[in-house]
């Protein structure tokens, strides 16, 4: 029965919360009659009272973006719903996962980072020694190599394919920690050093030679992610975080560098993440991410309803520094304008650029290309083609298009280019 | 002497002379990073090399973490390089490391290796402009490369479980069905990275610089 705590329900919001529950004697106090009426959403909320307080958040019961998995297994990846996504930053629980032997489950207290090789003073650090060196923070992007892979090949190249399963191995975070540069600085780094390595606590002990001028300059020992602590998909508690490189090279759950004076060529810098250009010769070290943009709206499966003025929306980023400027074409690749970007713009972060476009209502093809502060522009598949052969399977930075048919359904376009 | 690093290991002279590879990782564009992303301010202490600096007032060392002892270090250093750094004594024969292989490798790689359902681990027909497969076989340039790794990460479900012999010889049987190494081979510290790959001489350094009208 109705406890005498809430005298100011009234009488309607008695009768919406029925008979079982309360004789169930679930309700006893005003809070959970309100807990209760709230489940669902009225038909006038100006007329029933909203829920309480809570100790955590939730997204609108209608809103429930996902990662899209590939496949439920051990080394495997898990993408980024870019196409649910406003601004640059991913939600940290939608960031996109690729593990190579699942997720250690590792406690705060117990994990240690070692750092030594050549180095005046060998160091082993636990969590909370780290925490207590000065901290940074950035907001850069992270993207896996072998994002878009799937738009590389003549033979297959899809039509109904989403953003989020070609470019969905991309991601912005805030990332917080200790800059490298300063435990480096700690343990003193030896003449002749030129390379470390990277290795996680993982059951795979990922590992990568990351150059030390990379890691000097700008990597982090991340330990912050979005304002909390990194999750333990992204390396709780703590990931080497590489701006700009590609993602594989950010080992997580890290628990070793060594300063080397050569790279070690683990396995993932050998027979992974190595580009057969074609003419007999293999690329190897390619670490830094291209620039590159993707249109994300309309993308497929969307069908725009109506003709008329419509915004095409994207990101772009660039692994070498800042974008300087979106293109955007409304006619197949004949034409281009300047899209609005919107600031700030980061080095190493996405940015979100916008176009206005009054759509006629006709078949066409809409694409996107980035240029960096380099003056390096986002090339054609074609172009790719020409410089590496078509047998790579990484860094795929081409253009990406998105054919709009009149029926105002949208299909990944560059099928119709090539 | 810089400032990162206390007893004078000018790295940003020293990446001038080592390594080709990060020499041109230095020309790669990389350098366009400037110090104005950061919140570097004129209080800080700049330390050259780094987008990073550190307040005015900070210490040469802060000293938070502990030394670590050389039986600590060799706790976790298991890595292995091509030159065979890393490698530990012991040794195994193709035929110890069929028997190896058959209990604890071909559920995951097949019985020779090029059946599945997980990464072909044969294929010794090598390849003039493109791989079709890339494997062991054809396209690792160092068989230390596999000490590295199944130490580290194989059997997938059980990482750790095979001894340092069987490791070697589980090699030594990889290699040998990939018409590396004969079927008397024996894999040791010395004998492992003296094997040439057939693959070695095809890797290149990345050559991508960003830059207005390249594409690489
Ligand atoms: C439970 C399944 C499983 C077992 C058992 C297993 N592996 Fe693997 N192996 C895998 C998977 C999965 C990968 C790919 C992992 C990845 O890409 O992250 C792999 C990758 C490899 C690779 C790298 C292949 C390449 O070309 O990059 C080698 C070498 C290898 N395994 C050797 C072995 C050996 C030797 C054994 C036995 C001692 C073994 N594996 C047992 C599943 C297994």
């Amino acid at each position: 029965m109705p406890s005498a705590e809430s005298p100011k329900l009234s009488r309607r919001t008695w009768i919406t919360t029925t008979s079982g529950v309360i004789a169930a004697g679930l309700v006893k106090t005003q809070a959970d009659a309100i807990q209760l009426i709230a489940q669902e959403a009225p038909t006038d909320p100006t007329k029933v009272p909203g829920r309480l307080v809570s100790e955590i958040g939730s997204r609108a019961p209608s809103e429930q973006p996902k990662r899209l998995i590939r496949a439920p297994a051990l080394s495997s990846s898990s993408r980024t719903p870019l196409a649910d996504l406003m601004g640059t930053i991913t939600p940290a629980d939608l960031h996109f996962e690729r593990h190579h032997a699942g997720i250690p489950d590792i406690r705060f207290e117990d994990h240690e980072l070692l750092v030594h090789g050549m180095v005046e003073r060998p160091m082993v650090f636990r969590m909370s020694e780290l925490m207590r060196y000065p901290q940074v923070s950035r907001i850069r992007f992270l993207e896996c190599s072998g994002n878009g892979g799937g738009v590389y090949n003549r033979e297959r190249m899809p039509t109904e394919v989403t953003v989020q399963a070609l470019d969905g191995l991309l991601s912005t975070s805030e990332w917080t920690g200790v800059a490298v540069s300063t435990i480096l600085r700690e343990v003193g780094v030896r003449p002749g050093a030129s390379w470390v390595l990277a290795e996680g606590g993982d059951s795979a002990v990922m590992s990568r030679s990351v150059p030390l001028d990379k890691v000097m300059k700008d990597s982090i020992l991340a330990y912050g992610q979005n304002g909390e602590r990194i999750r333990p998909e992204q390396g709780y508690p703590l990931r080497l975080f590489n701006p700009g490189y590609e993602g594989n090279t950010s080992v997580k759950w890290l628990r070793r560098i060594e300063v080397t004076d050569q790279p070690t060529h683990t396995r993932d810098e050998t027979s992974k993440y190595t580009d057969p250009l074609g003419d007999g010769t293999v690329r190897q070290f390619s670490l830094v991410m291209d620039a590159k943009s993707v249109i994300t709206f309309p993308s497929y499966p969307y069908v725009l309803p109506d003709k008329g003025w419509w915004e095409i929306r994207g990101l772009a980023w660039s692994g070498r520094g800042r974008v300087t400027r979106v293109e955007v074409s409304t006619d197949g690749g004949r034409n281009w304008s300047d899209a609005a970007l919107e600031g700030p713009i980061l080095e190493k972060s996405t940015v979100r650029f916008r176009h206005l476009f009054d759509w006629n209502g006709r078949d066409t093809v809409i694409l996107s290309r980035a240029t960096d502060e380099t003056g390096y522009v986002q090339p054609t598949v074609e172009q790719l083609w020409e410089a590496r052969g078509t047998r790579t399977s990484y860094h795929q930075n081409h253009q990406r298009a998105w054919k709009i048919a009149r029926t105002g359904e949208v299909t990944f376009g560059l099928g119709d280019l090539v | 002497m810089s400032q990162w690093s206390n007893r004078g290991a000018d790295v940003a002279k020293l990446s001038v002379v080592s390594l080709v590879a990060v020499t041109l990782m230095v020309a790669c564009g990389d350098t366009s990073e400037t110090f104005s992303s950061g919140q570097v301010t004129s209080a800080e202490i700049a330390m050259p090399g780094t987008a990073f600096g550190l307040p005015a007032n900070a210490p040469d060392r802060f000293d938070f973490g502990a030394e670590a002892s050389e039986q600590r270090v060799a706790m976790w250093d298991i890595d292995v390089r091509p030159d065979g750094v890393g490698l530990p004594e012991g040794n195994g024969s193709v035929q110890e490391g069929r028997e190896i292989y058959n209990v604890h490798c071909v559920a995951c790689h097949g019985l020779t290796g090029t059946e599945g359902p997980n990464d072909r681990l044969v294929d010794s027909e090598q390849w003039e402009n493109v791989p079709t497969t890339r494997t062991v076989g054809n396209y690792w340039p160092y068989a230390t490369t596999l000490y590295d790794y199944i130490r580290k990460a194989m059997p997938q479900l059980t990482p750790g479980i095979l001894t340092v012999d069987e490791v070697y010889a589980v090699i030594a049987y990889v290699l040998w069905m990939n018409e590396i190494v004969p079927e008397d081979a024996v894999m040791d510290a010395e004998t492992l990275p003296a094997v040439v790959m057939p693959a070695r001489d095809k890797f290149v350094i990345d050559d991508r610089v960003g830059g207005a009208g390249i594409v690489r």
